[in-house]
């Protein structure tokens, strides 16, 4: 089997609120696939389906080679989950809720368990209430990361975590690659993706509207030229892929396509170039543009139907 | 929401008056969450006031008929337990409203508790608090605010129900005083429930303790009313239901005991704000103690887990019934000792016991304990829902453990806790009852006649678990359930209902025992009633969406 988790069409709607909306997404077996969109776009609902938690209204879900609700439970024991939002149990010791999460999962690994407890600086004997945000977020972690499972699906996993933990965490989820297990990221936090993930997928308003590998996408995005001619300019206006372009004289600026970088050096320097600065295209970049056309897509189609999403504050 | 607030309210200039800023906010925020719900509750208390008041004048119309029956509640301490005294048996207000007296200021004392409880230790456990208190809110704006509330709602409530008694053609003055003496139940327990809110670090802690203490003040005054000879004794007095019932409402209107309601809801409500003033948010008396750092071996299956998170509050409601128990089993054998009347008998061949005046009481008192046996038993099932809102079910669910071990685990817990609470009920009322009277062979008569309310307890945790399972936004509908029967069971003669409105309440069916005829029939019927409300409540919760 090449494929852990494939999706096509996904369906899942809450009362008037369409959360996602023919949602696709591919990951294979043994990459770290990265699941990244704005707040509100459908992430955590594609996850609560993968689990069974939730019943998709139509689309083809298959997880692990199986139906997420109807073999729900024979398919959790090989996978782990980390929640979101971690909730835990008042009255119970965190080491309690990751031996009690191990146990129901069909078992724990105890040296990995203390090990995990170790690097991530963990104190086992607290109770529930009295954990900050970050540990409580740690005992998810351990209680997901200890156990012998092929595919853990992470939601969020290190929102709270000290950039120290967050090494850590990097460190696991690099270690559980290297052993042969499949992990689905949802994170907001871009550099964790570029290092960690094979693959990306970004959804946006319950569709996926980019799928590839780190290369493919950054293949997507723009790289920022400014440089200053031997004479003015000509023909850069109308060739494909440059965007934002700002002529001063002989000073030209813009971003283009990083498709279309080749050629477009090829046409200035045969008007000839003094001097020349690039700035290499981010990732940040490409999630950017894709949100905040998100944003506007919002105001145009949705009006206040999907208000929470207006807080996607990627300011630029 | 933020949009019906008021603009941020400008902080005093004393530094005593900074911890209540914010009160104003909290307290319009509150009434925004709970118009509706309130509304509906005082609607309905007027409702079951006017209407009760309307059908006893219809059903006293003669002096005579209505000094005979206000004689037959005051010479059966069944009775006397249950509703109190009629004070005077020749007012028309006074007979009428004498089952709506006690036990209505009762649940307008619930009602107050969970009202301060969900907006001040609820909000701050689920961490909202902690969003507002960063704002311009003082130590004491959530706590002002919530016994404002209480306290604007039950004087709300006083005044519509006594206009409503003054609409059904009964006196002015009396109308007022019996509004008041729920009002005053009411705002004496929205005190209590403060403090409740301050000593636990859970709401659901605070309504069980706030609850212990209406359940005790009830029992006191039960036992206060039932052993006196012509009036109350002093048990009756140290009860703030006592209080509400020694206003006298149509027999005198006693407006002067209503001080002993306010003074002490003002001195438990400065512990309130005493022990905010001394504690950290979020925190209650006691400081967690550190737990164990591996779980301990039977920590490894749903049930373990289900009982883990629900034995202390078992063993707590176990402490309560085994008190309550002695109480009356040591009560019911004092009850014997009274008059035995034509108008008393009467009574209890309605009541449904035929061997004496002891057997109607204990079946009466039996009744009284499974409905609140069925309180424990709708809560714990609930634990199945506040899991689920606190997402703390999805971490299990994602596991191999399939919904329907997680629901049936919480469910067993329910099932067996309510049977643990009578076996409690009978065995230490049969003991009291048996060592009182002498007799010890009469406690397993007491055992058994706890053991037959049990299906028609069961009912009621089956009805919350189909609630859950089908429609979980509802849950609360447990609740509402169990007021309607209670209602129903109470207020059904006075109404002269048919016999099948009667029957739907599970506690109809129940054999009136000891006394009366035991009958298997209803009990296994009632019991397969409970399995399929269960059954149906599982499967649909197996077909609905998580969270
Ligand atoms: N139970 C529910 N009832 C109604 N609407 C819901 C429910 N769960 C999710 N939604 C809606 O579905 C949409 C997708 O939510 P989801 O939680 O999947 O977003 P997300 O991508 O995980 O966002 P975030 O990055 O903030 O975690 C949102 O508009 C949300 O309001
Ligand atoms: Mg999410």
């Amino acid at each position: 089997m090449t494929t852990a988790i494939s999706v096509s069409g996904l369906v899942k709607t809450f009362g008037r609120t369409r959360a996602l909306d023919g949602l696709d997404l591919t990951v294979r077996t043994g990459e770290v696939h990265g699941f990244l969109g704005p707040n509100g776009s459908g992430k955590s609902t594609t996850i609560r389906v993968l689990l069974g938690l939730l019943r998709a209204d139509a689309g083809e879900t298959r997880l692990l080679g199986g139906d997420p609700w109807a073999d729900a439970t024979s398919l959790h024991r090989r996978l782990a989950y980390v929640p979101g939002d971690v909730s835990l149990w008042p009255n119970l010791s965190g080491g309690e809720v990751i031996d009690l999460l191990g146990r129901l999962r069909g078992g724990l690994d105890t040296r990995r368990r203390a090990d995990l407890l170790e690097r991530f600086d963990l104190d086992p004997t607290k109770k529930g209430r009295t954990y900050s945000k970050g540990n409580r977020q740690k005992v998810a972690l351990v209680a997901a990361l200890a156990s012998n499972v092929e595919l853990l699906i992470l939601d969020e996993p290190t929102s709270g975590l000290d950039p120290l933990m967050e090494a850590v965490f990097q460190d696991c989820v690099t270690e559980e690659r290297e052993r042969g297990r499949t992990v689905l990221l949802s994170s907001h936090i871009l550099a964790e993706v570029e290092s960690l993930c094979d693959r990306v997928s970004i959804i946006r308003l319950g569709r996926t509207v980019e799928t590839g590998t780190l290369s493919e996408l950054r293949h997507l995005t723009r790289t920022s030229i400014a440089a200053e001619l031997a004479a003015a300019p000509n023909g850069i206006a109308d060739h494909p892929g440059v965007h934002d372009l700002k002529v001063d004289g002989s000073q030209v600026r813009f971003d283009v396509d990083t498709k279309e970088l080749d050629s477009v050096l090829k046409r200035l320097t045969s008007v000839g170039v003094r001097s020349l600065t690039s700035q290499p295209p981010t990732l940040e970049e490409l999630f950017l543009r894709h949100y905040e056309a998100d944003m506007a897509a919002e105001n145009g189609r949705h009006g206040g139907a999907r208000s929470d999403q207006n807080n996607t504050g990627v300011a630029k | 929401m933020t949009a019906t607030l008021a603009p941020p309210v400008t902080a005093p200039a004393t530094r005593q008056h900074e911890g209540f800023a914010g009160t104003g906010t909290l307290l319009r925020l509150a009434l925004r969450r709970d118009r509706i719900v309130a509304s509906i509750w005082i609607l309905l208390f007027v409702i079951m006031a006017a209407s009760s008041s309307s059908a006893s004048q219809d059903l006293y119309t003669t002096l005579e008929s209505r000094v005979r029956a206000a004689n037959a509640v005051n010479d059966t301490p069944a009775t006397l337990a249950l509703y109190g005294r009629v004070f005077d048996p020749t007012s028309l207000g006074a007979v009428s409203l004498i089952k709506l007296g006690a036990m209505g200021a009762a649940l307008v004392a619930l009602v107050a508790i969970f009202t301060v409880v969900r907006h001040t230790r609820a909000e701050e456990e689920a961490g909202r608090l902690e969003l507002l208190g960063a704002a311009v809110v003082g130590r004491y704006a959530s706590l002002t605010a919530a016994l404002l509330l209480a306290t604007g709602t039950s004087l709300v409530l006083a005044l519509l129900t006594g206009l409503s008694l003054m609409g059904t053609g009964l006196p002015a003055a009396g109308a007022l005083a019996f509004g008041l003496s729920w009002a005053g139940a009411g705002i004496a327990f929205a005190a209590v429930g403060a403090l409740a809110a301050q000593v636990t670090e859970s709401a659901r802690t605070a309504r069980g303790l706030a609850a212990a203490v209406l359940a005790a003040a009830y029992l006191l005054r039960a036992a206060g009313d039932a052993t006196g000879t012509d009036t109350s004794t002093w048990l009756s007095w140290v009860s703030p239901i006592g209080w509400a019932q020694q206003v006298r409402p149509f027999a005198g209107d006693r407006w002067w005991v209503l001080m002993y309601l306010v003074a002490f809801a003002v001195l438990v409500a400065a512990g309130a704000y005493a022990l905010a003033a001394r504690r950290d948010h979020g925190a209650g008396l006691l400081a967690q103690k550190p737990g164990r750092a591996t779980a301990s071996p039977s920590l490894s299956s749903p049930l373990a887990l289900a009982v883990r998170l629900q034995r202390g509050s078992v063993v707590g409601w176990l402490v309560g019934m085994a008190i309550g128990g002695l109480v009356l089993g040591s009560i019911a054998s004092q009850v014997g000792e009274f008059l035995d009347t034509d108008q008393a008998r009467d009574m209890i061949m309605k009541l449904g016991g035929e061997r004496g005046i002891v057997d109607a009481f204990l079946s009466a008192e039996m009744g009284i304990l499974a409905v609140v046996v069925s309180a424990f038993g709708i809560s714990s099932a609930m634990r199945l829902r506040s899991e689920e809102t606190a997402l703390r079910v999805e971490p299990i669910l994602a596991t191999r453990i399939g919904r329907f071990r997680w629901a049936a685990s919480h469910v067993v817990v329910a099932l067996a806790g309510t049977t643990l609470l009578m076996i409690a009920v009978g065995v230490f009322g049969g003991f009291a009852h048996g060592a009182a009277s002498g007799d010890m062979g009469a406690m397993g008569r007491v055992v058994v006649a706890a053991l037959v309310q049990l299906p028609s307890v069961w009912v009621l945790t089956g009805i919350t678990v189909l609630v859950f399972g089908a429609a979980p936004g509802l849950v609360m509908a447990g609740w509402g359930a169990l007021v309607a029967f209670l209602l129903l069971g109470q207020l059904g003669p006075i109404f002269e209902l048919p016999q099948w409105a009667m029957d739907i309440s599970p506690f109809t069916h129940t054999p009136k025992l000891p006394g009366a005829e035991f009958t298997a029939t209803p009990l296994v019927w009632l019991t397969v009633v409970a399995a399929a409300l269960v059954a149906a409540g599982l499967a649909a919760f197996r077909r609905r969406d998580v969270g």
